[in-house]
């Protein structure tokens, strides 16, 4: 079995990303941009699923800015065994990211496609559930478990009133949340290997999909933040405070 | 201006957030339709036919739609989208699954988890964790989004009611099937409705603790229980009571967070509730930033205490 894993490039999580002063975008200049956390969830589990013998090739996909190399080279580090970088210096939406992973689906005809459920950046979540859209797939959102069976997959979906478990025939497409796994940090070996893996290299021309932006950014603004308010010395001054000032006991 | 809004319901009972869903819809102006797909869903159509603001429910009532999987009801969304200029669903873990489906196979760029609506294609909707706020305009002729839910107050319930439609169904894709659901059924008030939500974190270090030290206070102030990421990936919790980034976003009139350190992730599922308390005992934790109220104190003993003094100023 082939899996595709698409992994993008983000701000590092733990950043607190601030609105330009003229409301343009975001400020990324010198911030630490590391492989967005459900990616690295996604890649964790086709490691896995070729450790336990059901994967025998795994492809990583970035679309993005030239350095999203770095990105896949993590993810070779990891343990997938060669990449494919689509580069693209202007903004590419999810759409356009679903119809260049699309084209790429069509070219490595995987078995099975994983990807983030979201990207800690732009929250769309959207991108694997519109490529599976375009490529006439089932989808497992928001998988806390995979299990493969055959010419199926087993997908528990993390819902709002707890767990769904739906059954996929393959080729089919999963979308990683954060209890799907626990992603392993590379080692130092590997690292070193990874630098001789394969990263391809190709653009959203060479797939024939246009990347115009379909949404203008209007203006990018911070929200108000909240004040801190006091700290209250014991529980009969909180609940004191909370039915007299706050109202809401 | 038509606008369809995918209704988010249990089959016998709709849910508040497809309240929610189309007073946002209201705002982009025009008509509003919604859509109950599933099966058996009688009810659900009868009580969305009693919401303000709402012209007209298609009602799609087939076994193929039970569970409302992604792939059939894409299928029928897609089928029914000619006649409107614009989709929504409340971004719930259904609408977010269904409606990028939905946007793909109509060649729309999708506007995920909509905040406020400025004018019929001019949207706000919040970025890195909500520390950035996107005001989109959107170019594409028909629009598909998803609307956060806790941003928007739900269309008032009417007497009277509108007529109900039924929908031609569409043939179910075959790409997936139901296998079985695990739900956490609560007796408790559910988490994105709560008036008042008790939430606990990792101090919590065990289920029992928050059986035995939260739950008495909870249930006392008729509150929902939360939990950080940390308390659901231990296992103290079921994933549904997950607040934050990438688990519920809430904003009730009262959030108790105890032995919370206040990570941005899990600040962006709860900073617009009305008033934020913070129970924690590292006096240098993140939460105090945003907590109207901050007692330093081991939740061991304030959460008792906390249930106690309620218990007692609420005879009295
Ligand atoms: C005007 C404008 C300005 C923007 N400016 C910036 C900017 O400065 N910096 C920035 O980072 N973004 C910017 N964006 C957003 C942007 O590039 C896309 O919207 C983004 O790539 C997709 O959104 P998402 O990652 O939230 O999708 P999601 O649907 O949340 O992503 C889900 C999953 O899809 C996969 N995926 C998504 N994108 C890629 C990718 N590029 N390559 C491989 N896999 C992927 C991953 O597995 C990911 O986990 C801008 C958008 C607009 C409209
Ligand atoms: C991609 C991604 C997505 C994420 N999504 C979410 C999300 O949706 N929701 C979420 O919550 N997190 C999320 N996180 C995780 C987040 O970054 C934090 O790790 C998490 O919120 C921490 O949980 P916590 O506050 O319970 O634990 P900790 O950070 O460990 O804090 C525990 C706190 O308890 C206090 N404490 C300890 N003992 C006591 C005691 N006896 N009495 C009182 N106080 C005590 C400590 O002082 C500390 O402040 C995400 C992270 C990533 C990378």
């Amino acid at each position: 079995m082939k899996v595709v894993v698409a992994v993008k490039r983000v701000a590092d999580p733990n950043v607190k990303v601030r609105a330009l002063a003229d409301g343009s975008g975001v400020d990324l200049a010198n911030v630490k941009m590391t492989m967005n956390p459900f990616d690295e969830i996604a890649v964790e589990e086709a490691v896995r699923l070729k450790e336990a013998g059901h994967a025998t090739e795994i492809v990583v996909v970035s679309v993005g800015p030239e350095k999203s190399a770095e990105t896949l080279r993590t993810a070779l580090a990891m343990g997938a065994d060669r990449g494919l970088l689509v580069r693209s210096d202007a903004v590419v939406e999810p759409l356009a990211v679903a119809k260049i992973l699309k084209a790429v689906a069509e070219t490595e005809k995987p078995d099975l496609i994983i990807v983030g459920k979201q990207a800690i950046d732009d929250d769309a979540n959207q991108t694997g559930q519109m490529l599976a859209a375009l490529l006439g797939w089932g989808q497992g959102t928001f998988a806390s478990k995979i299990a493969i069976g055959g010419a199926a997959i087993e997908v528990t979906r993390e819902v709002d009133g707890g767990l769904q478990t739906v059954n996929l025939p393959l080729p089919a497409l999963v979308t990683a949340d954060l209890r799907l796994n626990e992603p392993r940090y590379a080692s130092l070996p590997n690292i070193m290997k990874a630098k001789k893996k394969p990263i391809d290299e190709k653009t959203p021309a060479d797939y024939g999909v246009a990347v115009e932006p379909r949404l203008t950014v209007v203006r990018v603004h911070e929200p108000a933040t909240r004040k801190a308010g006091i700290k209250v010395g014991s529980v009969a001054e909180l609940v004191d405070k909370l039915r007299t000032e706050a109202g809401v006991l | 201006m038509t606008i369809l809004v995918l209704a988010e319901h249990q089959d016998t009972q709709l849910d508040e957030a497809t309240a929610k869903a189309v007073s946002a819809a209201g705002r982009m102006g025009g008509d509003v339709h919604v859509l109950v797909a599933g099966s058996g869903c009688g009810a659900a159509a009868e009580a969305a036919a009693r919401l303000e603001g709402v012209a007209k429910v298609l009602l799609a009532d087939d076994p193929s739609l039970a569970n409302r999987l992604a792939e059939p009801v894409a299928a029928l969304v897609v089928s029914l989208a000619g006649g409107y200029d614009a989709l929504l669903a409340p971004s719930t873990t259904s609408g977010k699954n269904i409606m990028p489906r939905v946007a793909a196979l109509l060649d729309v760029m999708q506007i995920s988890d909509v905040i406020a609506v400025e004018g019929p294609d001019l949207f706000q909707r919040p970025i890195y964790a909500g520390n950035v706020i996107q005001t989109v305009r959107s170019t594409d002729a028909r629009k598909v989004l998803t609307v956060r839910v806790s941003s928007f107050p739900a269309a008032a319930v009417t007497a009277a009611t509108r007529p109900i439609e039924a929908a031609a169904i569409s043939a179910d894709p075959a790409r997936s099937s139901f296998v079985r659901s695990e739900l956490s059924g609560s007796e408790r008030p559910e988490l994105t409705g709560a008036r008042i939500v008790v939430s606990g974190g990792r101090a919590l270090a065990s289920a029992e603790n928050f059986e035995t030290v939260l739950a008495p206070l909870a249930d006392r102030l008729g509150a929902a229980i939360g939990a950080s990421r940390a308390a659901v990936d231990a296992g103290y919790v079921s994933n549904d009571l997950q607040v934050g980034q990438t688990g519920k976003i809430i904003a009730p009139d009262l959030y108790i967070a105890c032995g919370i350190s206040g990570a941005i992730q899990h600040l962006a599922g709860m900073k617009d509730s009305k008033v934020i308390v913070a129970i924690n005992k590292d006096p240098e934790a993140p939460i105090f930033q945003v907590a109207d109220y901050g007692l330093v104190a081991d939740l061991f003993e304030a959460v008792p205490e906390f249930h106690a003094t309620v218990a007692e100023k609420m005879r009295a």
